[in-house]
């Protein structure tokens, strides 16, 4: 079920390749949509059939079997959710690509490439696999930053955030060859490396190995001070390569700390996890005031994203340092920072999208360009004052859920910390309501072209149809958490047993 | 032993790469000089015919041919193969260059014999077949290096004819030596004579001998010659001389030491495969010309394939990692060479500016190439890197697994400044020649196929080697 899940999309673009010029970009469009559909479908079949403890819908074959590399993929309760999200992004931009006129064939076969990869990512049980997922889903949205981004500087952005991430994959592959060499027999299973835990014994090697690991992981997802390539990329990306670049592909490295790191090297992660949170708030305080400097809406967010990846680093940094018997803290800060990642996908890509619709009416991403928008478009007001309550974390959306839960979890592993991130709220609470201030209130200002005042239209129902859905189940999530919970707790539990050996 | 087992039957893809040089040379003495591609296509299908026999071969038995002089078993089968598939890879990268040129015959008769020289280097099971090996395929080179008579090309041939000369008298007296301690040439004989010979005179003998294999392939110290044979010559010609000796002078150098030598000596090999793959990286990092940059990359590659040389008999992963690294850096290093040879006007890395935009399927595969010698995932570099390490930790050598991926590391920089202008704007059009821009998608899709097929491969290169 998992391979048919993940290379759907890859084996429809491939159809869709062999289809002549001629057929309309529409076809294209319409052909994503329905893979993100069956996809969807497939992957709640596979929710409504989880069941808690270890991994479902296991599949294994051998590859390399002299270098202990194989195929293996399985779901639990750590990627399932974000595999839905995954699906359920791709969906949006899906239908928010429908008003693209690009080259449509090459951007949509981009894209489903792109989406195979990333929910490759997520059900990998093998580092390789892992590793190339990580790799591709890196070469495909260079394509798309530099072919769909907005000119000039977008491929000099692309390039800086491939050389940049590659590098960071290239550390990635270095921990990942260290684990393999220290494992008797030599794996690469990411299964058998768990139950063997090879570098139990701690010492210099095992530092490294989690070192190399957590320097490309810490590239990805970006923390400080490995975040400076995600603004230009953010800038400069089409308003789906955003979305996706920050709502699945950070999760890339985020999803790696609790796949790999924790469970694979769980006694180097207790000596460093002070490291994690460390990090994790730099990056929850830094993140939030450059944001709050920013006068370009999109760069903004950008810069969010990094301090919602702190929390997320924080959350897993506190369950590595809660050795203590406190079982539920240990479980409430991973459940939240796996929770996090979901929302922070859902949240930003809507956020990205809805930065797209205004560049698309006037060419600019300058908050000061724009002013009084509530007027002239309410339904899109709305809805981006919606993404943005969710995103700062107003009660009732899913952003709530997942941050109370990390800030409680953590608090008792590191009070100090969990306090200075508490601010990192207040700080993105008041530079969501600067933006929202600035772009929707006081009186009515567009950019104007040259001589004739813009038309600004509200939204459109293609545009309304890939965001909405996107809020609305951040708004399920923060009313009603239970189904998603359900699904994480099982896992981050058995996630907390592996760290605490 | 003799008279039983002189079975020219055993020898035929030897024998059809010899043939096709033979009645090529002679064929193309008489024909026009546009009609020389004949030649070539003769020893192309020589070459598949070899691959075909290769094949047939690798199905028979193991054996000794010709006394004990020439072992037919995995490491030949698997030199013949790479070997065969770099000469026919040689000979489409080659056509742009060299179609209609006066010495176009000359060109693929020197190919042919280079080639033979190195399966026999492979094969060769004696130290006197070992040194006919040597100079077989050495002097076709040296011609070849000098192939289009430019200035740097003539500087190039001269001194790769020196040091060649110099260290094939090396090798000889290390020949000398051996045989006047160990009382045989044949390598199963060898092993036991050694085995009571005086250490130090061995040690002298051995290091005499490694001399002309290091620099057949290449290797620290024996490395003088390849950055200016590489930069000075055309890129056609670069890339054999960077490729094929290296497949049989490898393998020479593990049959060698597994086979005939019996105190082992990892540890100087070890340090000697330090020593290449550092220096050659080092001298990589601020190269302009790419040429030159991919000359001394292949110095570094060398290093990489020495650390399986130190492990050979220690570790059960070293025979399948050398025989699939040396396939894979094989197809990688000429889809490299390939791309170089396609852009004839690009000779610095800044000619490579903009590259992607005007030209990206081309620009795809050389990041393809590139990122293979670094030994990215999937590419079948990256599967031959692994089991090399893991044949050195297994070997006891962990130490050389360390250098060799700080090496790996370090060796991206250099790489990546190629690429980089490649995905940059601006620079200028510039013609592309078909050929070898046929043969750089080929290869770059082959290496990624290769390394994805990995996994049935290795287990193909695992049989011993005969003594």
């Amino acid at each position: 079920v998992l391979s048919v899940i993940v290379f759907l999309p890859a084996a429809v673009a491939a159809v869709l390749l062999a289809l002549p010029r001629s057929v309309p970009g529409r076809v294209f469009v319409g052909a994503w949509i329905a893979v993100c559909v069956v996809d969807l479908a497939l992957v709640a079949a596979a929710w409504v059939g989880l069941e808690p403890g270890g991994f479902r819908h296991e599949q294994r074959v051998a590859w390399i079997p002299s270098a202990g590399i194989s195929y293996h993929v399985g779901v639990d309760g750590l990627s399932l959710p974000l595999m839905a999200m995954t699906t359920v992004l791709f969906g949006a931009c899906a239908v928010f690509a429908l008003r693209e006129t690009r080259r449509v064939r090459a951007y949509v076969t981009l894209f489903l490439a792109l989406q195979t990869v990333s929910l490759g990512l997520f059900v990998a049980l093998d580092l390789i696999l892992f590793f190339l997922f990580f790799d591709l889903s890196i070469v495909f949205m260079y394509f798309v930053i530099a072919g769909w981004g907005h000119g000039e500087r977008a491929r000099a952005a692309a390039l800086t955030f491939f050389l940049y991430t590659f590098l960071g994959s290239l550390a990635l592959l270095l921990g990942f060859i260290l684990l393999y060499l220290s494992a008797t027999p030599h794996t690469f299973d990411i299964v058998e490396l768990a139950a063997a835990d090879p570098l139990a014994a701690g010492g210099p090697y095992a530092a490294l190995t989690l070192l190399a690991i957590g320097v490309g992981l810490a590239v990805k997802t970006p923390t400080v001070p490995f975040h400076t390539w995600l603004p230009p990329a953010h800038t400069e990306a089409p308003a789906t390569g955003s979305a996706i670049l920050a709502g699945v592909l950070l999760k890339m490295g985020t999803y790696g700390f609790v796949r790999i790191a924790m469970p694979i090297l769980p006694g180097a992660w207790r000596q460093y996890a002070m490291v994690a949170v460390v990090v994790g708030v730099v990056s929850v305080l830094y993140g939030a005031l450059v944001a709050l400097a920013q006068t370009d809406v999109k760069r903004m967010i950008a810069y969010t994203s990094v301090n919602h990846m702190g929390y997320v680093l924080l959350g897993v940094g506190a369950a590595g340092l809660l050795t203590g018997p406190d079982e539920q803290a240990r479980q409430l800060a991973t459940t939240g920072a796996v929770t996090q990642m979901v929302s922070h996908g859902l949240i930003t890509g809507a956020l990205f999208l809805l930065t797209g619709v205004l560049y698309e009416r006037g060419r600019t991403y300058d908050m000061a360009a724009w002013s009084g928008l509530a007027a002239r478009t309410p339904v899109f007001a709305g809805v981006f004052a919606v993404a943005a309550f969710a995103s700062l974390g107003l009660p009732g959306l899913s952003g709530f859920i997942a941050e109370f839960q990390i800030f409680t979890g953590a608090l008792p592993a590191a009070p100090v910390a969990t306090a200075l991130a508490v601010t990192g709220i207040l700080v993105t609470a008041a530079l969501f309501l600067v933006a929202l201030q600035r772009l929707f209130l006081g009186p009515l200002r567009v950019p104007d072209a040259p001589g004739t005042p813009r038309p600004v239209p509200d939204l459109h129902l293609s545009e309304a149809v890939a965001v909405v859905p996107l809020l609305a189940l951040a708004t399920v999530i923060g009313v009603l958490p239970r189904f998603l919970l359900d699904v994480i707790e099982p896992a981050s539990r058995v996630l907390g047993d592996l760290v605490l050996r | 032993m003799t008279g039983m087992n002189e079975n020219p039957g055993a020898l035929v893809p030897e024998l059809l790469l010899l043939g096709g040089a033979v009645v090529g040379l002679l064929l193309g003495a008489w024909l026009p000089r546009r009609r020389q591609w004949l030649v070539r296509l003769l020893a192309a299908v020589a070459a598949v015919a070899g691959l075909l026999a290769t094949a047939v071969a690798a199905t028979g038995p193991d054996q000794v041919v010709f006394g004990t002089s020439y072992a037919v078993d995995t490491p030949t089968h698997a030199t013949r193969a790479v070997v065969l598939v770099a000469v026919l890879v040689a000979l489409a990268l080659s056509v742009d260059g060299t179609r209609g040129h006066r010495r176009e015959t000359e060109f693929v008769v020197l190919l042919q014999l280079a080639a033979l020289g190195a399966v026999l280097l492979g094969g060769a099971n004696d130290l006197l077949l070992l040194f006919a090996a040597f100079l077989l395929a050495s002097v076709p080179l040296y011609a070849l290096a000098g192939w289009d008579k430019s200035g740097p090309g003539v500087e190039a041939a001269m001194k790769y004819y020196l040091s060649g000369a110099l260290l094939g008298v090396t090798m000889l007296a290390g020949t000398v030596l051996l045989l006047g301690v160990g009382r045989s040439t044949a390598y199963a004989p060898l092993r036991d004579g050694l085995a009571t010979a005086p250490a130090p005179v061995v040690a002298v003998g051995l290091v005499a001998l490694l001399a002309g294999l290091l620099f057949k392939i290449g290797a620290v110290p024996g490395h003088f010659w390849v950055p200016d044979v590489t930069d000075g010559t055309p890129p056609a010609v670069a890339a054999i001389v960077t490729t094929l000796p290296k497949i049989g002078g490898l393998v020479a150098a593990y049959r060698l030491l597994l086979v005939a030598i019996p105190a082992d000596w990892p540890l100087l090999v070890a340090v000697l495969a330090t020593a290449s793959m550092t220096l050659g990286n080092l001298a990589a990092f601020f190269q302009t010309s790419v040429q030159r940059l991919l000359a001394y990359s292949t110095i570094s590659q060398v290093g990489y394939l020495l650390v399986v040389v130190a492990v050979a008999g220690r570790a059960a992963q070293a025979q399948p990692a050398l025989l699939f690294y040396l396939a894979g850096y094989a197809v990688t290093n000429l889809g490299a060479f390939a791309v170089v040879a396609a852009l004839p006007g690009a000779r610095t890395l800044d000619d490579h500016r903009g590259l992607a935009r005007r030209r990206p399927a081309l620009a795809v595969a050389l990041a393809v190439c590139l990122f293979g010698l670094v030994g990215t995932p999937p590419t079948a570099v990256f599967v031959g890197k692994l089991t090399m390490f893991t044949a050195a930790v297994d070997g006891g050598f962990a130490w050389l697994a360390v250098v060799a991926v700080v090496n790996t590391v370090a060796s991206v920089f250099y790489y990546l400044r190629w690429l980089a202008p490649v995905f940059r704007d601006g620079g200028a059009a510039r013609e592309v020649a078909p050929w070898p821009a046929g043969v750089a998608y080929a290869c770059a899709t082959g290496s990624v196929v290769l390394g994805v097929a990995g996994g049935a491969a290795l287990p193909l290169l695992a049989g011993a080697p005969l003594s």
